[in-house]
């Protein structure tokens, strides 16, 4: 249902997409006004040009200045991966796959069970260690995650394995008290492994709004976040937000999750994603 | 919550260009509905969903009474929250109570909405108003589902029903329904696991619960964080499996939870309960007025 040139319907048809993919009203807005201007630079005169520019230029916002979207883990080092988020989001199947992942990459890897809060939390993590097959460092439900964290980075330190990833409970970005008890989670990692490679990966449900805007931006106040990993993409919800986080908070989108089996997961492509924005106004 | 100046603050700027004018024009109120559009959309409520809406807005604020007002920016929003109000329905956080006990209760929804944690609340509640709930752990997909349901068992005193996973969640069904008979449980809790509205066989799966049990109450778990995606699911859920009504999530965070406004107009179902927390008596009523305050943020 397209026109087939450039006109006023055509934008806001553009915008309408984008809002309803979550991009948000005015990153939405932001971008319609990009293309207007665009539109007159390279006179543009087809509707299917204008929908490749703006692909293009969400591509381009995704993959920002640094093109290394990866995951910053090295096998000559120690590194740790601190996994949060709000609850719910993700965090420990995405451990489990990652940790499967990693593992298939030949490096030695080991989990912390730091949700000592959740119910079944720590046997969740142990069922998913298993089904990889490495080792899970816990300790009692209700004990201090801070302990937990403490000798994970002890073993990390004292064995073979090169990786550590270290699940935490699902928080909403407003308690200050369970935020404030990530940042020491942050700064025991930061004391007992100050030569480690730190990769803070924040989860973020691809259903969410735009509160996901609001998680990037707390979260990021207490520890270093250093890239999200945006799950559920296998849904229905495109996980549009991330285009305005990435513009505006600088942090990378490095993994996205697809499924809730071992090998759902996959390394961000911001052209695959940008192109799925406007995947359903195509088919 | 101050990320958004409020929409009153707006429309009192968008309308003090015109004070000289004295009169509302048609465009006038057509600025108005863009604010009022913009509000809505960043606080979540889905696209479709705010066209309506605003349309609807736009045929009251027209009239004569916004004309006269003295300030004009207060009344819109005044006619707004009062629309809002009235779209999400009356406070209903009812449980239906089947004359011939056990009252059955399935809970369904997407992955990590809140299902497992919601089902404890519901049944702390329900044990608090003296029944006697029966919980049954029907979700055999996610690891360690159903042991965090006999935590969540222990904490509250309150019997877990499983079969393990190696038996069909309906099959768990249909069993847990002859337990409670036997020990005369009145209220039957029954969890399952987290699915997409599109996988066809899990959605097949809860079909088949409901036609083996005949739940009294099918409550879609919705968490309130949800983007425009809400009425999708909760369309789907609607449609596929007919609900009764809405328990809305993890209000305590920060978020303008539109979702809660999506999913009540695509499904015309009540919003039963929101979840304020993650212990298990973080359950409360649904307040309209207040969640109409909290979409526009005020
Ligand atoms: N469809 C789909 N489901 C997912 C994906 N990732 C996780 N899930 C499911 O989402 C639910 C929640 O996942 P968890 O890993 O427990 O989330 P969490 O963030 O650790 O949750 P808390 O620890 O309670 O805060 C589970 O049912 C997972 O199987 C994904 O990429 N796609
Ligand atoms: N803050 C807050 N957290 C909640 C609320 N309801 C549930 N949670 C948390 O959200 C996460 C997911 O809850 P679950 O009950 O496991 O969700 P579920 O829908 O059963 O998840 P699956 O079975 O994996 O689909 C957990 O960390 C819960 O503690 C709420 O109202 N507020
Ligand atoms: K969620
Ligand atoms: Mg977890
Ligand atoms: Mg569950």
């Amino acid at each position: 249902t397209f026109n087939k040139t450039i006109d006023e319907d055509l934008f806001e048809e553009l915008e309408e997409t984008l809002i309803q993919a979550d991009v948000g009203v005015n990153t939405s807005m932001k971008l319609v006004e990009t293309m207007r201007r665009r539109v007159k630079e390279r006179k543009l005169k087809d509707a299917s040009q204008l929908r490749e520019v703006m692909k293009e230029e969400i591509a381009h916002i995704l993959v920002g200045d640094n093109d290394e979207l990866g995951l910053n883990v090295d096998k000559d080092k120690k590194n740790v991966i601190l996994v949060v988020g709000v609850n719910g989001a993700g965090k420990t199947t995405t451990i489990g796959k990652l940790a499967h992942r990693l593992k298939k990459e030949n490096h030695r890897v080991l989990l912390a069970a730091g949700d000592t809060f959740r119910a079944a939390a720590i046997d969740q993590l142990l069922i998913w260690g298993q089904r990889v097959g490495v080792e899970v460092i816990h300790n009692q439900e209700g004990s201090d995650p801070g302990a937990v964290v403490f000798d994970a980075c002890k073993s990390l330190a004292s064995r073979r394995d090169n990786v550590l990833i270290i699940d935490t409970a699902g928080r909403l970005q407003n308690k200050t008290n369970l935020m404030e008890e990530l940042r020491k989670v942050g700064k025991i990692l930061a004391r007992e492994l100050p030569e480690a490679n730190v990769e803070v990966l924040l989860v973020l449900d691809a259903t969410t709004g735009q509160n996901a805007i609001s998680q990037a931006q707390l979260f990021s106040e207490v520890v270093n976040v250093t890239g999200i990993c945006l799950t559920k993409l296998d849904g229905t919800a495109k996980g549009g937000v991330i285009v305005g986080i990435r513009d505006e908070l600088k942090i990378p989108v490095k993994l996205i999750g697809i499924g809730e089996g071992i090998d759902d997961l996959k390394d961000f492509q911001a052209e695959e994603f940008a192109e799925a924005l406007f995947a359903e106004e195509e088919a | 919550m101050a990320v958004f100046s409020s929409l009153a603050d707006k429309l009192q700027e968008t309308f003090k260009k015109l004070k000289n004018k004295g009169k509302l024009t048609e465009a006038d109120v057509a600025e108005a509905m863009r604010e009022v559009r913009v509000a809505l959309l960043e606080a979540d409520v889905n696209f479709k969903v705010v066209k309506d809406f605003v349309g609807k807005v736009r045929e009251r604020a027209v009239g004569q009474e916004v004309l006269e007002s003295l300030t004009p920016g207060q009344h819109v929003v005044k006619i707004v929250h009062e629309e809002l109000t009235s779209l999400m329905g009356s406070s209903q956080s009812k449980i239906v109570i089947s004359p011939k006990p056990p009252t059955v209760i399935m809970l369904v929804g997407l992955q990590g909405a809140g299902k497992t944690t919601s089902g404890g609340k519901l049944a702390n509640y329900l044990k608090k108003q003296g029944r006697q709930p029966l919980m049954v752990a029907g979700d055999i997909y996610r690891p360690a589902a159903i042991k965090q349901l006999q935590v969540l068992g222990e904490q509250l005193q309150i019997p877990v029903f499983s079969l393990g996973t190696d038996v069909s969640p309906v099959e768990i069904a249909r069993q847990a329904m002859e337990k409670a008979s036997a020990q005369g449980n009145d209220m039957v809790i029954i969890d399952t696991a987290g699915r997409l509205h599109i996988n066809e066989e899990l959605m097949d799966e809860l079909k088949n619960i409901k036609a083996t049990v005949h739940p009294h109450e099918i409550l879609l778990v919705v968490d309130s964080m949800t983007g425009q995606d809400a009425v999708n699911v909760a369309e789907s859920f609607n449609q596929e499996l007919g609900i009764d009504g809405l328990i809305l999530t993890k209000l305590d965070g920060d978020t303008r939870g539109g979702a809660a406004l999506s999913a009540k107009a695509v499904t015309g179902k009540p919003i039963k309960f929101v979840g304020m927390g993650e212990k298990l008596d973080a359950l409360e009523p649904f307040y309209p007025e207040r969640m109409a305050s909290r979409i526009l943020g005020m």
